[in-house]
Protein backbone atom coordinates (compact mmCIF):
# COMPACT_ATOMS: atom_id res chain seq x y z
CA UNK A 1 0.00 0.00 0.00
CA UNK A 2 1.50 3.35 -0.70
CA UNK A 3 -1.01 5.39 0.74
CA UNK A 4 -4.11 4.61 3.17
CA UNK A 5 -7.40 5.64 4.14
CA UNK A 6 -6.29 8.03 6.79
CA UNK A 7 -3.66 10.02 4.53
CA UNK A 8 -6.75 9.82 1.69
CA UNK A 9 -8.66 11.66 4.47
CA UNK A 10 -6.05 14.25 5.18
CA UNK A 11 -5.57 14.85 1.09
CA UNK A 12 -9.22 15.25 0.93
CA UNK A 13 -9.04 17.67 3.74
CA UNK A 14 -6.30 19.76 1.56
CA UNK A 15 -7.72 19.44 -1.34
CA UNK A 16 -11.29 20.74 0.07
CA UNK A 17 -13.17 17.74 -0.86
CA UNK A 18 -15.21 15.20 0.71
CA UNK A 19 -16.56 11.89 0.53
CA UNK A 20 -18.65 8.88 1.36
CA UNK A 21 -17.16 5.70 2.82
CA UNK A 22 -17.98 3.95 -0.65
CA UNK A 23 -16.03 6.39 -2.90
CA UNK A 24 -13.19 6.61 -0.24
CA UNK A 25 -12.71 3.42 -0.39
CA UNK A 26 -12.57 3.49 -4.22
CA UNK A 27 -10.51 6.18 -4.62
CA UNK A 28 -8.13 5.24 -2.22
CA UNK A 29 -7.50 1.67 -4.26
CA UNK A 30 -7.59 3.93 -7.67
CA UNK A 31 -4.99 6.32 -6.36
CA UNK A 32 -2.86 3.27 -5.13
CA UNK A 33 -3.07 1.91 -8.44
CA UNK A 34 -1.80 5.35 -9.98
CA UNK A 35 0.74 5.84 -7.78
CA UNK A 36 2.36 1.85 -7.70
CA UNK A 37 2.66 2.97 -11.37
CA UNK A 38 4.80 5.91 -10.42
CA UNK A 39 7.17 3.59 -8.92
CA UNK A 40 8.88 3.23 -11.72
CA UNK A 41 10.19 6.69 -12.64
CA UNK A 42 12.83 5.22 -9.43
CA UNK A 43 14.99 3.52 -11.80
CA UNK A 44 15.55 6.46 -13.71
CA UNK A 45 18.72 8.03 -11.94
CA UNK A 46 18.25 11.85 -12.02
CA UNK A 47 20.80 13.03 -9.61
CA UNK A 48 22.51 14.92 -11.87
CA UNK A 49 19.74 16.22 -14.29
CA UNK A 50 20.09 19.97 -13.72
CA UNK A 51 17.57 22.00 -14.31
CA UNK A 52 14.21 20.51 -13.62
CA UNK A 53 12.00 21.48 -16.51
CA UNK A 54 8.74 22.81 -14.98
CA UNK A 55 8.02 24.83 -18.23
CA UNK A 56 9.34 24.29 -21.44
CA UNK A 57 10.35 26.96 -23.34
CA UNK A 58 13.46 28.61 -21.35
CA UNK A 59 12.38 32.28 -20.98
CA UNK A 60 13.46 35.32 -18.84
CA UNK A 61 10.87 37.37 -16.95
CA UNK A 62 8.34 39.13 -19.29
CA UNK A 63 8.24 42.59 -18.17
CA UNK A 64 6.27 45.05 -19.24
CA UNK A 65 6.00 49.17 -18.72
CA UNK A 66 3.10 49.78 -15.77
CA UNK A 67 0.87 51.72 -18.04
CA UNK A 68 -2.31 51.82 -17.02
CA UNK A 69 -5.18 50.12 -19.52
CA UNK A 70 -9.06 49.53 -19.61
CA UNK A 71 -10.02 46.70 -17.38
CA UNK A 72 -13.58 44.47 -16.11
CA UNK A 73 -16.04 47.19 -14.70
CA UNK A 74 -16.62 45.65 -10.92
CA UNK A 75 -19.77 45.54 -12.30
CA UNK A 76 -18.32 43.23 -14.79
CA UNK A 77 -16.06 41.51 -12.41
CA UNK A 78 -19.20 40.30 -9.98
CA UNK A 79 -21.69 39.49 -12.23
CA UNK A 80 -20.71 35.73 -11.98
CA UNK A 81 -20.76 35.57 -7.99
CA UNK A 82 -23.19 33.76 -6.28
CA UNK A 83 -23.82 36.15 -3.86
CA UNK A 84 -22.44 39.80 -4.41
CA UNK A 85 -23.33 43.09 -2.67
CA UNK A 86 -22.62 46.81 -3.93
CA UNK A 87 -18.75 46.39 -4.93
CA UNK A 88 -18.21 43.35 -2.99
CA UNK A 89 -18.60 39.56 -2.76
CA UNK A 90 -20.59 37.99 0.56
CA UNK A 91 -19.06 35.21 1.80
CA UNK A 92 -20.04 33.76 5.21
CA UNK A 93 -18.94 34.85 8.80
CA UNK A 94 -14.96 33.90 8.90
CA UNK A 95 -13.96 35.66 12.33
CA UNK A 96 -15.85 35.02 15.72
CA UNK B 1 -22.70 19.05 -53.52
CA UNK B 2 -23.84 19.56 -49.85
CA UNK B 3 -22.01 23.10 -48.54
CA UNK B 4 -21.40 21.45 -45.04
CA UNK B 5 -18.98 19.01 -46.93
CA UNK B 6 -17.12 22.00 -47.76
CA UNK B 7 -13.11 22.27 -46.82
CA UNK B 8 -12.43 25.85 -45.52
CA UNK B 9 -10.32 26.28 -48.73
CA UNK B 10 -12.50 25.02 -50.86
CA UNK B 11 -15.50 27.51 -49.23
CA UNK B 12 -13.18 30.80 -49.19
CA UNK B 13 -13.03 30.52 -53.26
CA UNK B 14 -16.52 30.15 -53.06
CA UNK B 15 -17.07 33.29 -50.83
CA UNK B 16 -14.39 35.19 -52.70
CA UNK B 17 -16.51 34.44 -56.11
CA UNK B 18 -19.55 35.65 -54.54
CA UNK B 19 -21.10 32.59 -55.62
CA UNK B 20 -22.23 31.37 -51.74
CA UNK B 21 -22.91 33.93 -49.18
CA UNK B 22 -22.35 33.76 -45.52
CA UNK B 23 -25.79 33.19 -44.09
CA UNK B 24 -26.39 30.29 -46.91
CA UNK B 25 -23.66 28.46 -45.34
CA UNK B 26 -24.58 29.14 -41.85
CA UNK B 27 -28.16 28.07 -42.39
CA UNK B 28 -26.62 24.43 -43.99
CA UNK B 29 -24.37 23.96 -41.34
CA UNK B 30 -27.22 24.08 -38.95
CA UNK B 31 -29.65 21.80 -40.88
CA UNK B 32 -26.41 19.39 -40.62
CA UNK B 33 -26.64 19.90 -36.94
CA UNK B 34 -30.66 19.62 -37.03
CA UNK B 35 -30.06 16.42 -38.19
CA UNK B 36 -27.14 14.34 -37.07
CA UNK B 37 -26.42 16.00 -33.98
CA UNK B 38 -29.45 13.79 -31.52
CA UNK B 39 -27.02 11.29 -32.65
CA UNK B 40 -23.54 12.13 -32.37
CA UNK B 41 -24.22 15.21 -29.36
CA UNK B 42 -20.90 17.02 -30.53
CA UNK B 43 -22.58 20.36 -29.50
CA UNK B 44 -23.61 21.42 -25.99
CA UNK B 45 -24.81 24.87 -27.51
CA UNK B 46 -25.42 25.48 -30.81
CA UNK B 47 -25.23 29.29 -31.40
CA UNK B 48 -28.27 29.34 -34.21
CA UNK B 49 -29.29 32.96 -33.77
CA UNK B 50 -25.81 34.70 -33.34
CA UNK B 51 -24.18 32.73 -35.95
CA UNK B 52 -26.82 33.93 -38.42
CA UNK B 53 -26.27 37.61 -37.40
CA UNK B 54 -22.72 37.11 -37.86
CA UNK B 55 -23.65 35.60 -41.03
CA UNK B 56 -25.30 39.10 -42.42
CA UNK B 57 -22.42 41.12 -41.18
CA UNK B 58 -20.02 39.10 -42.97
CA UNK B 59 -22.11 39.36 -45.96
CA UNK B 60 -22.45 43.06 -45.95
CA UNK B 61 -18.62 43.36 -45.58
CA UNK B 62 -18.47 41.05 -48.89
CA UNK B 63 -20.38 43.15 -50.90
CA UNK B 64 -18.38 46.33 -49.91
CA UNK B 65 -15.52 43.76 -50.81
CA UNK B 66 -14.07 43.20 -47.56
CA UNK B 67 -12.75 39.57 -47.75
CA UNK B 68 -11.12 38.27 -45.02
CA UNK B 69 -8.82 34.52 -44.49
CA UNK B 70 -11.98 33.01 -43.19
CA UNK B 71 -14.71 35.40 -44.29
CA UNK B 72 -17.83 32.93 -43.40
CA UNK B 73 -16.48 29.95 -42.21
CA UNK B 74 -18.20 28.17 -39.37
CA UNK B 75 -16.31 27.01 -36.55
CA UNK B 76 -17.29 25.17 -33.53
CA UNK B 77 -15.37 26.02 -30.33
CA UNK B 78 -14.35 23.24 -27.50
CA UNK B 79 -16.26 24.77 -24.62
CA UNK B 80 -13.20 25.55 -22.61
CA UNK B 81 -12.74 29.04 -24.98
CA UNK B 82 -14.06 31.64 -22.68
CA UNK B 83 -17.19 33.32 -24.60
CA UNK B 84 -18.15 36.76 -23.91
CA UNK B 85 -21.87 36.57 -23.07
CA UNK B 86 -22.20 33.12 -24.05
CA UNK B 87 -21.89 30.70 -21.15
CA UNK B 88 -18.78 28.51 -20.79
CA UNK B 89 -18.74 25.68 -18.36
CA UNK B 90 -15.44 23.55 -19.29
CA UNK B 91 -18.48 20.52 -18.89
CA UNK B 92 -18.51 20.71 -15.54
CA UNK B 93 -21.53 21.55 -13.22
CA UNK B 94 -19.36 23.80 -10.94
CA UNK B 95 -19.31 26.45 -13.70
CA UNK B 96 -22.75 26.08 -15.15
CA UNK B 97 -24.53 29.63 -15.33
CA UNK B 98 -20.89 31.03 -15.72
CA UNK B 99 -20.65 33.88 -18.56
CA UNK B 100 -17.56 35.34 -18.81
CA UNK B 101 -17.04 38.98 -19.50
CA UNK B 102 -14.65 38.50 -22.66
CA UNK B 103 -13.55 36.28 -25.49
CA UNK B 104 -10.42 34.16 -25.49
CA UNK B 105 -7.47 35.45 -27.46
CA UNK B 106 -8.68 32.70 -30.06
CA UNK B 107 -12.26 33.95 -29.99
CA UNK B 108 -11.13 37.13 -30.95
CA UNK B 109 -8.67 36.23 -33.67
CA UNK B 110 -11.29 33.85 -35.40
CA UNK B 111 -13.72 36.79 -35.12
CA UNK B 112 -11.46 39.27 -36.80
CA UNK B 113 -10.47 36.88 -39.49
CA UNK B 114 -14.30 37.02 -40.32
CA UNK B 115 -15.09 33.27 -39.14
CA UNK B 116 -18.59 32.81 -37.58
CA UNK B 117 -19.02 31.17 -34.50
CA UNK B 118 -21.53 28.23 -34.60
CA UNK B 119 -21.53 26.53 -30.95
CA UNK B 120 -19.67 25.51 -28.19
CA UNK B 121 -18.13 21.77 -28.12
CA UNK B 122 -18.69 18.84 -25.82
CA UNK B 123 -15.47 17.41 -23.69
CA UNK B 124 -14.34 15.63 -20.77
CA UNK B 125 -14.99 17.27 -17.72
CA UNK B 126 -11.96 20.21 -17.15
CA UNK B 127 -10.77 18.76 -20.24
CA UNK B 128 -9.79 15.54 -18.09
CA UNK B 129 -10.20 12.66 -20.12
CA UNK B 130 -9.53 10.73 -23.07
CA UNK B 131 -12.77 9.92 -24.14
CA UNK B 132 -15.62 13.01 -23.94
CA UNK B 133 -17.25 10.66 -21.32
CA UNK B 134 -16.86 12.80 -18.20
CA UNK B 135 -18.47 15.84 -19.68
CA UNK B 136 -21.49 16.60 -17.27
CA UNK B 137 -23.62 17.22 -20.33
CA UNK B 138 -23.14 13.11 -21.08
CA UNK B 139 -20.66 11.55 -23.64
CA UNK B 140 -20.26 12.29 -27.38
CA UNK B 141 -20.37 9.56 -30.01
CA UNK B 142 -18.04 8.39 -32.75
CA UNK B 143 -19.47 9.64 -36.20
CA UNK B 144 -18.14 6.37 -37.60
CA UNK B 145 -19.69 4.39 -34.84
CA UNK B 146 -22.24 5.38 -32.55
CA UNK B 147 -21.45 2.95 -30.00
CA UNK B 148 -17.94 4.16 -29.56
CA UNK B 149 -16.16 7.04 -28.06
CA UNK B 150 -15.00 9.87 -30.26
CA UNK B 151 -11.85 10.09 -28.08
CA UNK B 152 -10.66 13.04 -25.61
CA UNK B 153 -10.66 15.34 -24.41
CA UNK B 154 -11.79 17.56 -27.20
CA UNK B 155 -13.93 14.60 -28.86
CA UNK B 156 -17.00 16.96 -29.07
CA UNK B 157 -15.04 19.18 -31.55
CA UNK B 158 -12.86 16.39 -33.22
CA UNK B 159 -16.74 14.88 -33.77
CA UNK B 160 -18.63 17.81 -35.33
CA UNK B 161 -15.71 18.32 -37.87
CA UNK B 162 -16.00 14.27 -38.93
CA UNK B 163 -19.76 14.98 -39.35
CA UNK B 164 -19.68 17.76 -41.24
CA UNK B 165 -21.06 19.65 -38.62
CA UNK B 166 -18.75 22.35 -39.09
CA UNK B 167 -15.77 23.09 -41.21
CA UNK B 168 -12.89 23.53 -38.34
CA UNK B 169 -13.32 23.38 -34.66
CA UNK B 170 -10.76 24.79 -32.21
CA UNK B 171 -9.66 22.39 -29.16
CA UNK B 172 -7.01 22.11 -26.38
CA UNK B 173 -4.03 19.70 -26.12
CA UNK B 174 -2.38 19.30 -22.37
CA UNK B 175 -1.48 15.27 -23.17
CA UNK B 176 -3.16 14.64 -26.75
CA UNK B 177 -6.74 16.25 -26.48
CA UNK B 178 -6.38 17.58 -30.22
CA UNK B 179 -4.03 14.35 -31.53
CA UNK B 180 -6.17 11.61 -29.94
CA UNK B 181 -9.83 12.58 -30.76
CA UNK B 182 -8.45 13.76 -34.42
CA UNK B 183 -7.06 10.29 -34.69
CA UNK B 184 -10.42 8.52 -33.41
CA UNK B 185 -12.57 10.63 -35.42
CA UNK B 186 -10.49 10.21 -38.89
CA UNK B 187 -9.79 14.16 -38.98
CA UNK B 188 -6.47 16.60 -38.88
CA UNK B 189 -5.42 17.82 -35.77
CA UNK B 190 -2.62 20.11 -35.02
CA UNK B 191 -1.05 20.97 -31.51
CA UNK B 192 1.19 24.09 -32.07
CA UNK B 193 4.50 24.54 -29.83
CA UNK B 194 4.17 25.54 -26.27
CA UNK B 195 3.79 29.49 -26.71
CA UNK B 196 3.08 29.72 -30.78
CA UNK B 197 -0.82 30.42 -29.49
CA UNK B 198 -2.44 32.46 -26.76
CA UNK B 199 -3.59 30.89 -23.71
CA UNK B 200 -5.69 34.05 -22.72
CA UNK B 201 -9.02 32.84 -21.96
CA UNK B 202 -8.33 29.28 -21.93
CA UNK B 203 -10.09 27.85 -18.98
CA UNK B 204 -6.25 26.23 -17.28
CA UNK B 205 -6.04 22.39 -16.59
CA UNK B 206 -2.19 22.37 -16.41
CA UNK B 207 -0.70 25.52 -17.18
CA UNK B 208 2.81 24.11 -18.37
CA UNK B 209 1.31 21.88 -20.77
CA UNK B 210 -1.88 23.23 -22.47
CA UNK B 211 -2.18 24.71 -25.80
CA UNK B 212 -4.81 25.55 -28.45
CA UNK B 213 -4.79 23.84 -32.00
CA UNK B 214 -7.56 23.63 -34.69
CA UNK B 215 -8.95 20.34 -36.34
CA UNK B 216 -9.75 20.56 -39.92
CA UNK B 217 -10.46 17.98 -42.38
CA UNK B 218 -7.50 18.59 -44.67
CA UNK B 219 -4.16 19.82 -43.72
CA UNK B 220 -4.25 22.61 -46.13
CA UNK B 221 -7.22 24.06 -43.90
CA UNK B 222 -4.84 23.25 -40.51
CA UNK B 223 -2.17 25.53 -41.85
CA UNK B 224 -4.80 28.54 -42.89
CA UNK B 225 -6.22 28.10 -39.19
CA UNK B 226 -3.08 28.49 -37.66
CA UNK B 227 -1.92 31.33 -39.43
CA UNK B 228 -4.47 32.37 -37.75
CA UNK B 229 -4.57 31.69 -34.40
CA UNK B 230 -0.45 31.73 -33.66
CA UNK B 231 1.09 35.08 -32.58
CA UNK B 232 2.53 36.76 -29.58
CA UNK B 233 -0.27 37.70 -27.21
CA UNK B 234 0.71 40.40 -24.12
CA UNK B 235 -1.87 38.52 -22.60
CA UNK B 236 -0.52 35.67 -21.95
CA UNK B 237 3.36 35.94 -20.99
CA UNK B 238 4.35 32.33 -21.96
CA UNK B 239 3.16 33.25 -25.48
CA UNK B 240 6.26 33.54 -27.42
CA UNK B 241 7.19 36.35 -29.66
CA UNK B 242 8.06 35.26 -32.62
CA UNK B 243 7.01 35.81 -36.34
CA UNK B 244 4.17 34.01 -37.79
CA UNK B 245 5.09 32.42 -41.31
CA UNK B 246 2.54 31.75 -43.79
CA UNK B 247 1.90 28.18 -43.07
CA UNK B 248 -0.09 27.58 -46.13
CA UNK B 249 3.40 28.43 -48.52
CA UNK B 250 4.75 25.51 -47.29
CA UNK B 251 2.03 23.03 -48.58
CA UNK B 252 2.66 21.36 -52.11
CA UNK B 253 6.80 21.83 -51.06
CA UNK B 254 8.53 18.12 -51.69
CA UNK B 255 10.27 16.36 -49.18
CA UNK B 256 13.26 14.55 -51.51
CA UNK B 257 15.95 14.03 -49.21
CA UNK B 258 13.86 14.53 -45.39
CA UNK B 259 14.69 12.28 -42.79
CA UNK B 260 11.71 10.42 -41.00
CA UNK B 261 12.50 9.16 -37.58
CA UNK B 262 11.26 6.35 -36.57
CA UNK B 263 11.43 5.94 -32.47
CA UNK B 264 11.59 2.34 -31.88
CA UNK B 265 10.05 2.62 -28.51
CA UNK B 266 6.51 3.29 -30.27
CA UNK B 267 6.77 0.43 -32.57
CA UNK B 268 7.37 -2.30 -29.87
CA UNK B 269 4.10 -4.35 -28.54
CA UNK B 270 0.93 -2.97 -27.29
CA UNK B 271 0.16 -1.37 -31.17
CA UNK B 272 -2.52 -2.99 -32.77
CA UNK B 273 -2.07 -4.60 -36.27
CA UNK B 274 -3.88 -2.81 -38.42
CA UNK B 275 -2.37 0.51 -36.59
CA UNK B 276 1.21 -1.22 -37.33
CA UNK B 277 0.00 -1.91 -40.98
CA UNK B 278 -1.57 1.35 -41.87
CA UNK B 279 1.97 3.52 -40.40
CA UNK B 280 3.43 1.21 -42.45
CA UNK B 281 2.04 2.27 -45.37
CA UNK B 282 2.39 6.06 -44.30
CA UNK B 283 6.01 4.90 -44.18
CA UNK B 284 5.89 3.44 -47.68
CA UNK B 285 4.52 7.00 -49.29
CA UNK B 286 6.66 9.28 -47.54
CA UNK B 287 9.66 6.69 -48.91
CA UNK B 288 7.93 7.41 -52.57
CA UNK B 289 8.15 11.01 -52.40
CA UNK B 290 11.46 10.73 -51.85
CA UNK B 291 11.77 10.70 -48.06
CA UNK B 292 13.83 8.13 -45.85
CA UNK B 293 13.01 6.64 -42.90
CA UNK B 294 15.53 6.47 -40.03
CA UNK B 295 15.58 4.31 -36.99
CA UNK B 296 15.90 6.51 -33.81
CA UNK B 297 15.63 6.02 -30.02
CA UNK B 298 13.60 8.23 -27.52
CA UNK B 299 15.05 6.03 -24.20
CA UNK B 300 12.83 7.87 -21.71
CA UNK B 301 9.95 7.10 -23.37
CA UNK B 302 8.52 4.27 -21.23
CA UNK B 303 8.48 7.04 -18.27
CA UNK B 304 6.13 9.78 -19.90
CA UNK B 305 3.28 8.18 -18.60
CA UNK B 306 4.50 8.44 -15.00
CA UNK B 307 5.83 11.82 -15.19
CA UNK B 308 2.53 13.60 -17.20
CA UNK B 309 0.21 11.90 -13.98
CA UNK B 310 2.68 13.68 -11.42
CA UNK B 311 2.82 16.76 -13.39
CA UNK B 312 -0.70 17.56 -14.81
CA UNK B 313 -2.53 16.48 -11.66
CA UNK B 314 -0.74 18.78 -9.70
CA UNK B 315 -0.85 21.78 -12.10
CA UNK B 316 -4.57 21.10 -11.87
CA UNK B 317 -4.72 21.12 -8.15
CA UNK B 318 -3.34 24.38 -7.84
CA UNK B 319 -5.40 25.49 -10.98
CA UNK B 320 -8.64 24.59 -9.96
CA UNK B 321 -8.63 25.62 -5.98
CA UNK B 322 -9.84 28.40 -7.62
CA UNK B 323 -13.36 26.98 -8.06
CA UNK B 324 -14.98 27.54 -4.27
CA UNK B 325 -18.21 28.48 -5.07
CA UNK B 326 -17.28 32.18 -3.93
CA UNK B 327 -16.71 34.05 -7.43
CA UNK B 328 -18.63 32.54 -9.80
CA UNK B 329 -20.01 29.44 -10.97
CA UNK B 330 -22.30 27.16 -8.54
CA UNK B 331 -22.73 27.40 -4.98
CA UNK B 332 -24.28 24.91 -2.46
CA UNK B 333 -27.77 26.01 -0.78
CA UNK B 334 -26.74 24.73 2.39
CA UNK B 335 -23.49 24.52 4.68
CA UNK B 336 -22.12 25.71 8.02
CA UNK B 337 -19.36 28.06 7.57
CA UNK B 338 -16.47 28.86 4.88
CA UNK B 339 -15.02 25.70 5.17
CA UNK B 340 -17.89 23.72 4.72
CA UNK B 341 -19.61 25.51 1.61
CA UNK B 342 -15.70 25.37 -0.09
CA UNK B 343 -15.65 21.68 0.81
CA UNK B 344 -19.59 20.83 -0.63
CA UNK B 345 -19.39 22.91 -3.43
CA UNK B 346 -16.25 21.41 -4.69
CA UNK B 347 -17.61 18.03 -4.04
CA UNK B 348 -21.02 18.74 -5.35
CA UNK B 349 -19.70 20.68 -8.40
CA UNK B 350 -16.91 18.27 -9.58
CA UNK B 351 -17.02 14.71 -11.05
CA UNK B 352 -15.02 11.69 -9.97
CA UNK B 353 -12.05 12.00 -12.60
CA UNK B 354 -11.36 15.87 -11.51
CA UNK B 355 -11.43 15.02 -7.67
CA UNK B 356 -9.09 11.84 -8.45
CA UNK B 357 -6.82 14.32 -10.33
CA UNK B 358 -7.02 17.04 -7.83
CA UNK B 359 -6.47 14.39 -4.98
CA UNK B 360 -3.49 12.75 -6.83
CA UNK B 361 -2.19 16.19 -7.75
CA UNK B 362 -2.48 17.78 -3.64
CA UNK B 363 -0.91 14.42 -2.76
CA UNK B 364 1.99 14.71 -4.99
CA UNK B 365 2.80 17.87 -4.16
CA UNK B 366 2.14 17.60 -0.36
CA UNK B 367 4.84 17.98 2.83
CA UNK B 368 7.01 14.92 2.44
CA UNK B 369 6.14 13.50 -0.92
CA UNK B 370 6.88 16.91 -3.25
CA UNK B 371 10.54 15.54 -4.06
CA UNK B 372 9.39 11.48 -4.51
CA UNK B 373 6.84 12.83 -6.97
CA UNK B 374 6.81 16.27 -8.34
CA UNK B 375 10.59 17.17 -7.88
CA UNK B 376 11.59 13.96 -9.12
CA UNK B 377 8.76 14.25 -12.23
CA UNK B 378 10.35 17.35 -13.36
CA UNK B 379 13.75 16.18 -13.63
CA UNK B 380 12.51 13.05 -15.74
CA UNK B 381 10.85 15.64 -18.07
CA UNK B 382 14.27 17.23 -18.52
CA UNK B 383 15.38 13.89 -19.86
CA UNK B 384 12.31 13.25 -21.78
CA UNK B 385 12.55 17.03 -23.53
CA UNK B 386 16.83 16.05 -24.16
CA UNK B 387 15.37 13.01 -25.75
CA UNK B 388 13.93 15.08 -28.43
CA UNK B 389 16.90 17.25 -28.92
CA UNK B 390 18.92 14.64 -29.61
CA UNK B 391 16.35 13.16 -32.16
CA UNK B 392 15.92 16.43 -34.07
CA UNK B 393 19.40 16.08 -35.06
CA UNK B 394 19.26 13.12 -36.97
CA UNK B 395 16.15 13.45 -38.62
CA UNK B 396 13.68 16.20 -39.58
CA UNK B 397 10.01 14.73 -38.31
CA UNK B 398 9.32 11.87 -36.30
CA UNK B 399 6.55 9.49 -37.09
CA UNK B 400 4.42 7.55 -34.32
CA UNK B 401 1.30 6.24 -34.41
CA UNK B 402 -1.19 8.83 -32.92
CA UNK B 403 -2.90 5.84 -30.66
CA UNK B 404 -2.00 2.56 -29.88
CA UNK B 405 -5.99 1.39 -31.26
CA UNK B 406 -9.14 2.70 -33.14
CA UNK B 407 -11.75 3.93 -30.81
CA UNK B 408 -13.06 1.60 -27.85
CA UNK B 409 -16.93 1.43 -26.96
CA UNK B 410 -18.57 3.57 -24.77
CA UNK B 411 -17.86 2.62 -21.29
CA UNK B 412 -15.00 0.18 -21.91
CA UNK B 413 -12.96 2.18 -19.83
CA UNK B 414 -14.79 4.55 -17.75
CA UNK B 415 -13.82 2.14 -14.17
CA UNK B 416 -10.44 1.80 -14.54
CA UNK B 417 -8.79 4.92 -14.70
CA UNK B 418 -4.95 2.92 -15.16
CA UNK B 419 -6.82 1.95 -18.61
CA UNK B 420 -7.93 5.15 -19.67
CA UNK B 421 -4.31 6.95 -19.07
CA UNK B 422 -2.66 4.41 -21.42
CA UNK B 423 -4.61 5.56 -24.15
CA UNK B 424 -2.65 8.94 -24.17
CA UNK B 425 0.78 7.08 -24.01
CA UNK B 426 2.07 7.97 -27.66
CA UNK B 427 0.62 11.84 -27.71
CA UNK B 428 2.10 13.00 -23.99
CA UNK B 429 5.39 13.23 -24.62
CA UNK B 430 4.98 16.30 -26.97
CA UNK B 431 3.49 18.15 -24.31
CA UNK B 432 6.33 17.14 -22.03
CA UNK B 433 8.98 18.45 -24.49
CA UNK B 434 6.93 21.70 -25.49
CA UNK B 435 6.82 20.68 -29.06
CA UNK B 436 4.59 20.53 -31.78
CA UNK B 437 2.68 17.58 -33.28
CA UNK B 438 0.01 16.86 -35.71
CA UNK B 439 -2.23 14.18 -36.19
CA UNK B 440 -3.77 12.77 -39.91
CA UNK B 441 -5.84 10.06 -40.86
CA UNK B 442 -3.63 7.37 -42.62
CA UNK B 443 -6.01 4.27 -42.70
CA UNK B 444 -9.26 2.05 -41.20
CA UNK B 445 -9.75 -0.94 -39.53
CA UNK B 446 -11.48 -3.76 -41.01
CA UNK B 447 -15.06 -2.53 -38.85
CA UNK B 448 -14.39 0.84 -40.67
CA UNK B 449 -12.83 3.06 -37.54
CA UNK B 450 -10.60 5.57 -38.49
CA UNK B 451 -6.49 5.40 -37.79
CA UNK B 452 -4.01 8.27 -37.28
CA UNK B 453 -0.24 8.76 -37.92
CA UNK B 454 1.18 11.12 -35.53
CA UNK B 455 4.17 13.43 -36.93
CA UNK B 456 6.23 15.73 -34.56
CA UNK B 457 8.74 18.14 -34.93
CA UNK B 458 11.13 20.49 -32.96
CA UNK B 459 9.79 23.82 -31.26
CA UNK B 460 8.14 26.53 -33.84
CA UNK B 461 8.97 23.95 -36.79
CA UNK B 462 4.57 23.58 -37.15
CA UNK B 463 5.67 24.58 -41.10
CA UNK B 464 7.71 20.97 -41.07
CA UNK B 465 4.89 19.17 -40.20
CA UNK B 466 2.37 21.23 -42.32
CA UNK B 467 4.80 20.09 -45.43
CA UNK B 468 5.16 16.50 -44.61
CA UNK B 469 1.19 16.05 -43.89
CA UNK B 470 0.51 18.02 -47.30
CA UNK B 471 2.92 15.97 -48.95
CA UNK B 472 1.52 12.61 -47.56
CA UNK B 473 -2.04 14.11 -48.27
CA UNK B 474 -1.00 14.53 -51.82
CA UNK B 475 0.33 11.76 -52.83
CA UNK B 476 -3.67 10.30 -52.46
CA UNK B 477 -2.67 6.81 -51.04
CA UNK B 478 -5.13 7.06 -48.12
CA UNK B 479 -8.40 7.69 -49.34
CA UNK B 480 -11.27 9.35 -46.69
CA UNK B 481 -14.50 7.99 -46.16
CA UNK B 482 -16.90 9.88 -44.58
CA UNK B 483 -18.91 8.43 -41.87
CA UNK B 484 -22.50 6.81 -42.63
CA UNK B 485 -24.59 9.51 -40.56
Amino acid sequence: MKIGKAEVAHIANLSRLEFGDAEMELFTSQLNDILLYMEKLSAVDTASVMPATTQEMARHNAFREDVVAPSLSSEEALRNAPDATGDCIRVPKVVE
Amino acid sequence: MELHFLTIGELREKIATREIAATTVVRSILKRIAEVDTQVHAYINVLSESAMAEAELIDAAIAKGIIKPLSGVPIALKDICCTKGIETTCCSRILRGFIPPYDATVVEKLREAGAIIIGKTNMDEFAMGSSTETSCFGATRNPYDLTRIPGGSSGGSAAAVAADECLAAIGSDTGGSIRQPAALCGVVGLKPTYGRVSRFGLIAFASSLDQIGPFTKTVADSALMLSVLAGYDAKDSTSVNLPVPDYSAFLGRDIRGWRIGIPREYFIGGIDTETQSALDGVMRTLQACGASCVDISLPHTEYCLAVYYIVAPAEASSNLARYDGIKYGMRVEKFSDLKDLYKKTRSQGFGSEVKRRIMLGTYVLSSGYYDAYYKKASRVRTLIKQDFADAFRVCDVILTPTTPSAAFKIGEKTNDPMQMYLSDIFTISTNLAGIPGISVPCGYTASGLPIGAQFLAGHFEEAKLLQVTAAYEQAGTFIKRRPKI
